[in-house]
């Protein structure tokens, strides 16, 4: 029978299936600090071991900070994210779990690490205590996010519980507008479906559009997923799959490679499956977006601006829009280019890899960012990334241009670090939400793609590219 | 964890659609390394006018008369009513952790986020499903509810809903069994999956 990949992807993975439960074992499990110590402290309790320890890769790096370092895991300045980074390294030397720790050069992002590493395959079934894992989906794998007594689980049986999702298409077809990109892709379709819109569901983004996306867009397109409601984001693996992953440091080689290679190439929905639901998208209606309230649906076109509530006829949407324009200070029927910003946060799982950075800096070479943006951060998503962007002078046109370049880190995403909004401060980030509070209490957050982040701390208002 | 059978509460109505996991629990409260205390700052920067740190003493924080959890008509419930698409974003196990640990036993919601309902019942927390007009109705009704999971229901004073909930997490929750014991259980079939898994898999 015609199988989606989906269903593919779990099937390979069936341990045991009892009423409406399915056991899948996993192939890969990524841990970083702030979902794991109550998992590895129940492990101890209960005086049980790592079922296969090298399925799981740890680094931190929600806590980090992203100026100097070098002192270490003691000269974090907050003792409570210092505990907590103490806590992921004692843990991992103690159930001898292979870390990455804050100061190696491959430290970065979990979910920009994986595959940056070639932890992620596809094909794996790879979990993390955080919803973003559903970006590794971007290389064909099942991949998602978990809860902490689920860390717990996977580490002490290397399998977990799931029910099947429904299978969800959203297809793509023609070329991108321009500078229109993969961020813009996401939350158009997030503002299409909403974000409950794919609750329940595995999406498979397919179409000429996504094709045509490196692997680094459809990680970002694959990262917001679960914004649109559903765990798990994937794309078929295509020949940029097995380009990207060739050579990296947790690949195979040899003949390994020519059998992996092989049964990677299965890893697509085959002609005739059946999607329990399907949405199509024309490429040539995606503008550049911007969100413009506190959920990743609440978003317009760059040329758009805020909604009315009293023309919305729905009553709980009507409220919603209320809510987010008397929390986010902005006024119905605002064009969202005349909205001036204080800060841009240029970073994240979503949009902190080499082709993020290169964007943003395009845009950014030979300008300077607007006299009212009081801070502008670039924060790469792992050291590798930082390493590659100062080669190409990256860092130099940020510099110049007024920006500053930072350590890696999930950093101002959600500010459990130093890096966060004041209150009443209004962001252009490049981030995933914008939750009331997420970049710091009381704060505005405007989710846009790099480019658009750098064009709007040039012109100190949401702007497209000039 | 903790068994669930029957419930009889009033609950606390919080009129919102998606109510992310960021609200329930703001991030710097998930610098903790335990997993309990977190019911003093269940929806903080709704529940309190100050900003909430940790290690701050809450009982002498300024409150939001305002916000619901405040109101004391609603002190001891152990039932949250809510909106569609409760507990969206982040995967934060807690979540339901403050919400447990502030006393709610259940929530009733037109829909749930995926990653939210899976934490739930990891915690003894019954996330319970009704449609827009039950909901809408339970919103104008005040008084006990009564749930009962094993007939799956929810009844007040003049009428009775049923609720779906998958077979295996029922028993679960009613046994209050734990789920790496159960799984434990299965481990000849995992050592047997993986024989040939790997067989089939090598490079892994």
């Amino acid at each position: 029978m015609a199988q989606t990949l989906y269903d593919k992807l779990m099937s390979a993975h069936i341990v045991r299936e009892q009423d409406g439960a399915t056991l899948i074992y996993i192939d890969r499990q990524l841990i970083h600090e702030v979902t794991s110590p109550q998992a590895f402290e129940g492990l101890a309790l209960a005086n049980r071991k790592p079922w296969r320890k090298e399925a799981n890769l740890a680094v931190p790096d929600h806590n980090v900070p992203t100026t100097e370092r070098s002192s270490g895991v003691s000269g974090i300045e907050d003792p409570i994210s210092r505990l907590q980074v103490e806590t992921l390294d004692k843990n991992c030397a103690e159930f001898e779990i292979n870390e990455i720790p804050m100061n190696d050069i491959r430290q970065g992002i979990v979910h920009v690490i994986g595959p940056e590493q070639g932890a992620t395959l596809p094909g794996m079934s790879i979990v993390c205590g955080d919803s973003h894992t559903s970006t590794h989906g971007a290389l064909g794998a099942l991949a998602f996010g978990i809860g902490t007594s689920e860390v717990e689980h996977v580490l002490a049986t290397g399998c977990l519980w799931q029910s099947k999702s429904k299978n969800l298409k959203i297809e793509v077809n023609g070329s991108l507008n321009p500078h229109v990109s993969a961020k813009d892709i996401a939350l158009y379709i997030i503002g299409q479906i909403g974000t409950a819109g794919g609750t329940g569901y595995a999406i498979e983004f397919t179409g000429s559009s996504i094709e045509d996306l490196s692997i680094e867009g459809r990680m970002t397109l694959c990262n917001m997923a679960i914004e649109a409601g559903a765990r798990v984001g994937m794309v078929a693996v295509d020949q940029k799959t097995i380009d990207y992953v060739e050579g990296r440091p947790f690949s195979p080689t040899g003949e390994n490679w020519i059998k992996a290679v092989d049964y990677w190439q299965t890893l697509h929905s085959d002609d005739g499956a059946v999607f329990d639901k399907t949405v199509t998208i024309d490429a040539k209606d995606i503008d550049l977006q911007v969100t413009w309230g506190t959920s990743p649906e609440m978003v317009v076109d760059i040329n758009g601006s805020t909604p009315d509530p009293s023309k919305e006829s729905d009553p709980v949407k009507a409220e919603s829009i209320r809510i987010a324009l008397n929390y986010i200070h902005l006024k119905p029927n605002t064009p969202i280019k005349s909205v001036e910003i204080d800060k841009v946060f240029i970073g994240s799982c979503t949009n902190s890899r080499i082709e993020d950075l290169r964007a943003a800096a395009a845009v950014a070479k030979g300008k300077k960012i607007a006299d009212n943006v009081k801070l502008a951060l670039v924060v790469p998503g792992s050291g590798l990334i930082k390493q590659q962007a100062e080669k190409e002078g990256l860092d130099i046109i940020f510099t110049d241009a007024g920006f500053e370049w930072r350590e890696p880190g999930c950093s101002m995403c959600l500010a459990m670090n130093a890096d966060k909004l004041e209150v009443g401060e209004r962001c252009a980030s490049t981030s995933n939400r914008n939750f009331e509070g997420r970049q710091g209490q009381g704060s505005f957050t405007h989710l846009v793609s790099p480019a658009i982040a750098a064009a709007s701390a040039i012109a100190g208002h949401f702007s497209e590219v000039q | 964890m903790e068994k669930f059978n029957t419930l009889n509460s009033i609950a606390t109505p919080l009129d919102r659609a998606n109510v992310d996991t960021d609200a329930i629990i703001p991030k710097q409260f998930l610098k903790s390394i335990k997993r309990s205390g977190f019911g003093p700052n269940l929806f903080d920067e709704w529940r309190y006018l100050d900003h909430g740190e940790v290690g701050m003493d809450n009982s002498k924080r300024p409150t939001n008369p305002d916000f619901v959890l405040n109101n004391p008509k609603y002190k001891g419930a152990q039932i949250l009513l809510t909106r569609e698409n409760f507990g969206c974003g982040s995967s934060r196990e807690h979540a339901p952790w403050a919400l447990e640990d502030f006393g709610f036993k259940a929530i009733i919601a037109p829909s749930f986020a995926d990653i939210f309902y899976n934490n739930c019942f990891k915690n003894g927390l019954l996330p319970i499903v009704l449609s827009h007009d039950i909901v809408d109705d339970l919103f104008g009704y005040e008084g006990d509810i009564v749930i009962d999971l094993d007939q799956q229901s929810v009844s007040t004073n003049s009428n009775s809903y049923t609720f779906e909930v998958d077979g295996e997490r029922k028993r679960r929750l009613l046994n209050g069994l734990d789920d790496i014991d159960l799984t434990l259980q299965y481990e000849d079939e995992i050592r047997h999956f993986e024989v040939d898994y790997f067989k089939q898999h090598p490079w892994l």
